[in-house]
C-alpha cells in the first residue's frame, strides 16, 4: 500500500443511501483472481446501458466529474457483501477518498487495507458537499488525513465546508505510512506462540490432508 | 467480578496482545475459506514469502460459483464458465501448496461454507470464527463470535492466525413471548430487520435473547444470526444451551470423551451475566410476527403477508420516499399492491440462510402431494452434500421431485447468481436467500425474500400467499 496523506481534487456524487457492494462491483466481476483491473467494472450495472455504452445520466460518466478522486455518497455506504473487490474497483477507478454520513463496517475496514480513506461526516455537511458539487462540479474537495480535515471552498452563495473528522488511529497510522499490518502483527509472533500454548484441547481442529 | 456479556467473555479469552491506543490482537480459532475471496490472499502470502500459520485451523470449500446441475457436477456435461473453473482450480492448487483441507465440488462434505462448519461440528461455542464472507455470523448461533472479513484480512489470518480488532459495541435484541404458529425464524429476522433498519446494527455485535430465540432449533438460530449483516451488524450470536450441545454431540469434529465434558462445562459459562450492560437494547414482541415478505431492494423493506406493498404516502420522509420510488421502479411495482396479485416466475429454495435439512423438511410439509404451479420454475439447492444426502434418505427429495421441483447439487447458487442459476431480466422470484439487492440474483431480476414454507406455498400456488392457509398443522 502506498502512503496516503492529503487528497485533493474533484468529487463525484452518488447521492443514494444504503449503496451495497453488489452495486459497487456486481458479482459477475468477482471471478478474477487478480487484485487489479476492477476499475472499469465499478458500478457496472448503473454505469453502463444494456448495450454496454456509458449511461450518460450516471455521475461517473458525466464529463464534469471526469478524473474525480473523491467520492461523496449517502448513508451506510458499502453495505452487504464483504467483497474487497468493491474498494479495489473504486481505487482502480481513481477514488482515493470516500465521504459519507456512515459506512458499513467490513467495507470501511477493507478500504483501510486498500488505501482508500473513508471519512464519515454529519448528514448536513455531506448534504452541503452535494450542494456545492451541484453548483460547481469543479469545486476542489480536500481530504487531509494528516490534519483529519475536509475542506471545500464556498461557491457563490453557498457556504463552504471546513470540518474535522474522526478516524480510527490505527487505520490512520497505517494509511499515512503505507504500512503492511501483517508485518506489524508478525513482530508479535512470540505472543501468538505463547497464546497458542494456552488454548484448551477441545477447540476445533481440522484434519489436514 | 465485573458482569460481562458473552462477547466480552469470548473476547477476553482470545486477546493475544493488548496495547494502549492499538487494536487488540485477537486469536482466530477457525478460518473458513472459499474460492472467490481467497486467491488474492494466497498470492499475497506467496509474494511476501510467508506461509499459512495454522492449516489445521483452516478449512476450505467450493461454494460460491460451483454449478448445481448434477450433470455438470458428475462430469457428464462440461463446465462452461472458464473464469469460475480457474477460480476453483486456484483454490485447489493453493490448498495443496499450503496443506489445507479442501472439500471440492462433488465431495460428500462439500457445501456452503456456513452450512458445513456447523454440520461437521467445527463450529463451537466460544470460538472466534472468520471467513471472507459477510454471512459468517451464521456460526454465532452456537455462541461463537463469528464475523465476515475482506481478502486482506483473509491474508492476515492465513499468515498470523490473528486479526487486529477493536471490541465492537453491544446490541441486545430481546424477543419477548413465543412465535405465533405458522411463523418461522426467517419471518422473525425479517421482522427484526424491518424494525432496526439495514444500518441499525452497524458497529455492534447483536446478542439475540428471549423466549422466541430460546425456543428455536439450531437451524432456526442459524437463520437468525445469518442475517445479522443485513442489519449492518458486525456479528450476531445466541447463548449456547442444551439445544446447542445436543446438536453438536457426536458430530464428526466435535470434541469427544473427556474433551467433550470439559468443553460443555466451559460452554455453560458463555452467558451474559446478570447485570452486564449492553450499549443498546431493542425490544421485539414475537406476537407481532407473521409470515413476512420483502417488497423492495433491501432486506429491511418488508411487510407481513396480509399487508400490501406500501405507497409513497407511507414513507416517513422525502429521502425515504425517493429510495422507495427507486425500489418500486426496479421491482416493477407502483406501491399498494397485494402480494397475491403479483405474477411470479421462479422460486429458489436454498442458501446459507435457509438451505439446511430443517428448511427442506418445512418445504416438503407444504408441498406433500401437490404440484408446482404451471409456469413456475422451482429450484431446490441443498446447502451441502450432507443435507442433500439426508433429504434423499428421508424421502424429502422424492416429494419435491415428484412435485416438479428441480433438485440440484449443493452450492450458493441463485442466492448470488455467480453460477448459471440466475433470474433473467424482469423475472420475479420468491427466494429463501438473504439479499434482494438490485441485480443480486440476476441482472434486473426481482427478488422477494421469504421463509422456506412461504417459498413452498409460492411454488404450488404460483403466487406469494399466506402459507398458513396451506399448512396441514395450523
Amino acid at each position: 500500500m502506498q502512503p496516503v496523506s492529503a487528497i485533493r481534487g474533484r468529487a463525484c456524487p452518488i447521492d443514494s443511501n444504503d449503496v451495497d457492494t453488489d452495486q459497487i462491483i456486481p458479482k459477475q466481476y468477482l471471478k478474477r483472481v487478480e487484485r487489479t483491473g476492477f476499475g472499469p467494472f465499478a458500478f457496472a450495472e448503473w454505469r453502463y446501458l444494456d448495450d454496454g455504452s456509458p449511461n450518460p445520466d450516471f455521475a461517473m460518466n458525466r464529463p464534469e466529474h471526469a478524473g474525480a478522486n473523491v467520492l461523496v455518497a449517502g448513508r451506510n455506504f458499502g453495505c452487504g457483501s464483504s467483497r474487497e473487490h468493491a474498494p479495489w474497483a473504486l481505487e482502480d477507478a481513481g477514488f482515493q477518498a470516500i465521504v459519507a454520513p456512515s459506512f458499513a463496517d467490513i467495507f470501511r475496514t477493507n478500504c483501510g487495507k486498500v488505501g482508500v480513506v473513508c471519512v464519515a461526516l454529519d448528514d448536513e455537511v455531506v448534504q452541503r458537499l452535494f450542494d456545492l458539487i451541484a453548483a460547481d462540479p469543479g469545486v476542489e474537495v480536500t481530504v487531509d488525513l494528516e490534519a483529519q480535515r475536509v475542506h471545500a471552498p464556498a461557491v457563490s452563495e453557498l457556504e463552504g465546508v471546513d470540518v474535522t473528522f474522526d478516524i480510527d488511529p490505527h487505520t490512520r497510522h497505517c494509511l499515512l505510512n503505507g504500512l503492511d499490518d501483517i508485518g506489524m502483527t508478525l513482530e508479535h509472533e512470540d505472543a501468538i506462540t505463547t497464546y497458542e500454548a494456552t488454548r484448551p484441547s477441545y477447540t476445533p481442529l481440522v484434519p489436514t490432508p | 467480578m465485573t458482569a460481562k456479556t458473552i462477547v466480552e467473555k469470548i473476547w477476553d479469552q482470545h486477546v493475544v496482545r493488548s496495547a494502549e491506543g492499538e487494536p487488540d490482537l485477537l486469536y482466530v480459532d477457525l478460518h473458513l475459506v472459499h474460492e472467490v475471496t481467497s486467491p488474492q490472499a494466497f498470492d499475497g502470502i506467496r509474494q511476501a514469502g510467508r506461509t499459512v500459520r495454522r492449516p489445521d485451523l483452516t478449512l476450505a470449500t467450493m461454494d460460491h460459483n460451483v454449478p448445481t446441475d448434477p450433470r455438470q457436477v458428475r462430469g457428464e456435461l462440461p463446465l462452461q464458465d472458464e473464469l469460475s473453473v480457474a477460480q476453483m482450480e486456484a483454490l485447489r492448487r493453493n490448498c495443496e501448496e499450503f496443506g489445507i483441507r479442501l472439500f471440492q465440488m462433488g465431495s460428500r462434505n462439500q457445501g456452503i461454507v456456513h452450512i458445513i462448519g456447523p454440520e461437521l461440528g467445527l463450529t463451537q461455542p466460544g470460538a472466534v470464527i472468520v471467513c471472507g464472507d459477510s454471512h459468517t455470523a451464521t456460526h454465532g448461533a452456537f455462541g461463537s463470535l463469528a464475523f465476515g472479513i475482506g481478502t486482506s484480512e483473509v491474508e492476515h489470518v492465513l499468515a498470523t492466525q490473528t486479526l487486529p480488532q477493536r471490541l465492537p459495541r453491544s446490541l441486545a435484541i430481546e424477543v419477548a413471548g413465543p412465535l405465533p404458529a405458522g411463523t418461522t425464524a426467517k419471518d422473525l429476522i425479517l421482522h427484526i430487520l424491518s424494525v432496526i433498519g439495514v444500518d441499525g446494527g452497524v458497529g455492534h455485535v447483536i446478542e439475540y435473547r428471549g423466549e422466541a430465540i430460546r425456543d428455536l432449533s439450531m437451524e432456526g438460530r442459524m437463520t437468525i444470526c445469518n442475517m445479522s449483516i443485513e442489519g449492518g451488524a458486525r456479528a450476531g450470536l445466541i447463548a449456547p444451551d442444551e439445544t446447542t450441545f445436543a446438536y453438536l454431540k457426536d458430530r464428526p469434529y466435535a470434541p469427544k470423551g473427556d474433551d467433550w465434558d470439559a468443553a460443555v462445562e466451559a460452554w455453560r459459562g458463555l452467558v451474559t451475566d446478570e447485570g452486564a450492560s449492553f450499549d443498546r437494547t431493542v425490544h421485539i414482541t414475537a406476537a407481532d410476527v407473521a409470515p413476512t415478505v420483502t417488497w423492495g431492494t433491501t432486506p429491511a423493506q418488508s411487510v407481513r403477508i396480509h399487508e400490501r406493498v406500501p405507497t409513497l404516502d407511507d414513507a416517513p420522509d422525502e429521502g425515504t420516499a425517493r429510495q422507495w420510488q427507486r425500489a418500486f421502479d426496479y421491482m416493477g411495482l407502483q406501491g399498494g399492491e397485494a402480494f397475491g396479485d403479483l405474477h411470479l416466475d421462479k422460486v429458489f429454495i436454498g442458501s446459507c440462510t435457509n438451505g439446511r435439512i430443517e428448511d427442506l423438511r418445512a418445504v416438503a410439509e407444504v408441498v406433500q402431494g401437490q404440484r408446482v404451479a404451471d409456469g413456475i420454475q422451482a429450484m431446490v439447492v441443498p446447502g451441502s452434500g450432507l443435507v442433500k444426502a439426508a433429504a434423499e434418505a428421508e424421502g424429502i427429495a422424492e416429494v419435491l421431485i415428484e412435485a416438479g421441483f428441480d433438485w440440484r447439487e449443493p452450492g450458493c447458487s441463485m442466492c448470488l447468481g455467480m453460477n448459471p442459476d440466475q433470474l433473467a431480466p424482469g423475472e420475479r422470484a420468491a427466494s429463501t436467500s438473504n439479499r434482494n439487492f438490485e441485480g443480486r440474483q440476476g441482472f434486473k431480476g426481482r427478488t422477494h425474500l421469504v421463509s422456506p414454507a412461504m417459498a413452498a406455498a409460492a411454488a404450488i400456488t404460483g403466487r406469494i400467499v399466506d402459507v398458513r392457509e396451506h399448512l396441514p398443522s395450523v
